[in-house]
């Protein structure tokens, strides 16, 4: 940004006020006006301190939604990185097939949640099409989304929602990567493993960065899914904390309400801090 | 040529997977009422067995979409709901991101860092995150229940400015100076020099935006009780046995203008799913 223009004219400044002001009145007065809420009571409005957090913290439904959300953060996150990682690696060696399997890839990010949620209830309804596949292997028909499996549903949704997405920034991040590099290495005669531990890893480390964070934001929107084929009340595999805002947010209750954002959006800062935190000291 | 065959069974195989989805919807919303009735009796009615699909219809048939697309009236007002709130969003977002892009691309001012970190920070807060701050704000300008209350703060949503304003940081200095030495203004200079050479920018921002706004759940489930104001992304007929074509070709509609935007826009798609992961 070493071009900006010096000076102190106003006129640069209007570009920016339309949005400015917008923001302020739709976004940031509003959040703080939320965090004051936080620390207040719902009806008396008087400041009654940490009572909210405490209230929210020993609350049965947000320690379900809680655990839910991190057990599928948890246990998503890895599965989508690994995955679009060796499917990029495999795609980055083969240019020219490459661009037919992006837009395979790429797709289900288009697809709106509501136009495959109808095939959901026939795939995985207790006389559904995947119950039919496990009886004629000789298993049991499940009720898939009235049990434990519900949960897993939605880990393949997001998987197969996120793959291309994640596929993309891989592929920018290993094709950003000088190929003299990989030269030197030949020349030296490194193996194959050898390249991709020594070389390939390290270089993808800022990828990997970003990577999580984004496939972590984007696991907030599984709520999509997970609301349109089961409703409000899901279950309990699968109530997230999503579930939980929704459901105070119908009864009004404001006081809690305004506690969890303020956990949830330090929550996200904090791991936005920590893993650039992380990634900045393997640099060094 | 043997080993590349081998190393593409995984992305082959997961490439099915995706179509599947597809694959089924496609075929479903071509049969008549009979054969989907047949195929889906275990589930629509009750009796014994189980659930089958065909993935081409035996006897295919418009009638689902003749019947959606003249005798449902509900349909077609949420699919022009659809229509306006995504229109007004992304009409709204070229207004006010694209100048405050290029503010933060090409100008420097007191607190510019602070304020270009806010917006990154604003952008990456789920909605959940901000739904009790955004209701507290419609409710007190009165929006709640109108559709203003789905576009005015997507309008303002932090994340196309961030978008656009990687594009616009990577137009040559020396460019924008030539043009202010034959005499530009500065308005002339963003209009006839930054959006055109940014277009790529907007571009991805608009197709990431379509994208989003077109399949909006959270956002009018939340801020509007009136359903005749939804959108189609909340239409969901139930399956019943005389309905079920009917549900598949809405699945179908409501999919086909967000794979042409795909279509059209893959490359700035990929192109803005990049410049979202680029470090500052």
């Amino acid at each position: 940004m070493e071009h900006c223009k010096k000076g102190k004219s106003l006129t640069e400044f209007l570009f920016l006020v339309p949005s400015l002001i917008g923001v302020s009145i739709f976004v940031l007065i509003p959040f703080i006006d939320v965090v004051r809420r936080s620390f207040c009571g719902a009806m008396s409005g008087e400041f009654v301190g940490l009572q909210n957090y405490v209230t929210v913290f020993t609350n049965k439904a947000f320690q379900l939604a809680a655990g839910n959300t991190l057990r599928f953060v948890g246990i998503c996150m890895p599965l989508l990185i690994g995955l679009s990682l060796l499917v990029a690696l495999i795609l980055y060696h083969q240019a020219e097939r490459a661009a037919l399997f992006k837009t395979t890839f790429l797709i289900p990010l288009a697809i709106p949640v509501a136009s495959v949620v109808l095939l959901w209830r026939v795939v995985f309804h207790s006389k559904g099409l995947l119950s039919a596949l496990v009886v004629r292997f000789g298993g049991q028909a499940i009720d898939w989304m009235n049990s434990g499996w519900a949960f897993w549903v939605l880990v393949a949704s997001y998987l197969w929602k996120n793959l291309g997405y994640d596929i993309v920034l891989w592929l920018a991040g290993l094709s950003s990567i000088s190929p003299s590099i990989y030269e030197a290495a030949a020349v030296d005669g490194a193996n194959t493993w050898k390249v991709f531990t020594r070389i390939t890893m390290p270089n993808l480390l800022p990828s990997l960065y970003t990577i999580t964070v984004l496939s972590f934001l984007n696991s907030f929107k599984v709520f999509r899914e997970a609301y349109l084929v089961a409703g409000d009340y899901p279950h309990s595999s699968m109530y997230l904390l999503q579930h939980l805002f929704n459901n105070w947010f119908r009864d009004l209750q404001m006081d809690k309400l305004s506690a969890a954002a303020v956990l949830t959006a330090l929550i996200i800062m904090g791991l936005i801090l920590l893993l650039r935190r992380a990634w900045e000291e393997k640099c060094e | 040529m043997k080993k590349s065959a081998v190393t593409l069974l995984l992305p082959a195989l997961l490439a099915v997977l995706v179509w599947m989805p597809l694959l089924f919807l496609a075929g479903g919303s071509f049969m008549g009422v009979v054969e989907l009735t047949e195929n889906l009796a275990p589930i629509l009615t009750d009796s014994s067995g189980y659930a089958s699909w065909r993935l081409l219809p035996q006897f295919p048939t418009l009638r689902p979409y003749i019947e959606l697309l003249l005798d449902s009236p509900q349909f077609f007002v949420m699919f022009w709901n659809s229509v306006k709130l995504t229109l007004c969003i992304l009409a709204g977002q070229f207004l006010v991101a694209v100048p405050a892009a290029w503010g933060f691309a090409q100008y420097r001012f007191p607190f510019k860092n602070f304020l270009f970190t806010l917006y990154v920070v604003l952008m990456l807060m789920p909605f959940q995150v901000m739904m009790v701050s955004s209701y507290l704000v419609l409710d007190r300008f009165s929006l709640l229940d109108t559709h203003a209350a789905i576009i005015l703060p997507a309008v303002f949503s932090t994340f196309p400015v961030f978008i656009m304003h990687r594009f616009f940081c990577s137009i040559p200095n020396a460019v924008i100076e030539s043009a202010a030495l034959d005499g530009a203004n500065k308005l002339q200079i963003f209009l006839y020099m930054g959006v055109p050479l940014g277009a790529p920018g907007i571009l991805s921002a608009l197709v990431l935006g379509f994208l989003e706004y077109w399949s909006l759940i959270e956002q009018p489930l939340t801020f509007l009780r009136n359903k005749t104001l939804w959108p189609l992304s909340l239409y969901l007929p139930n399956i019943t046995a005389d309905k079920a074509g009917l549900a598949l070709a809405a699945s179908v509609v409501m999919l086909i203008p967000a794979i042409l935007v795909f279509l059209y826009g893959q490359s700035y798609l990929e192109q803005g799913i990049i410049a979202a992961s680029v470090k500052e």
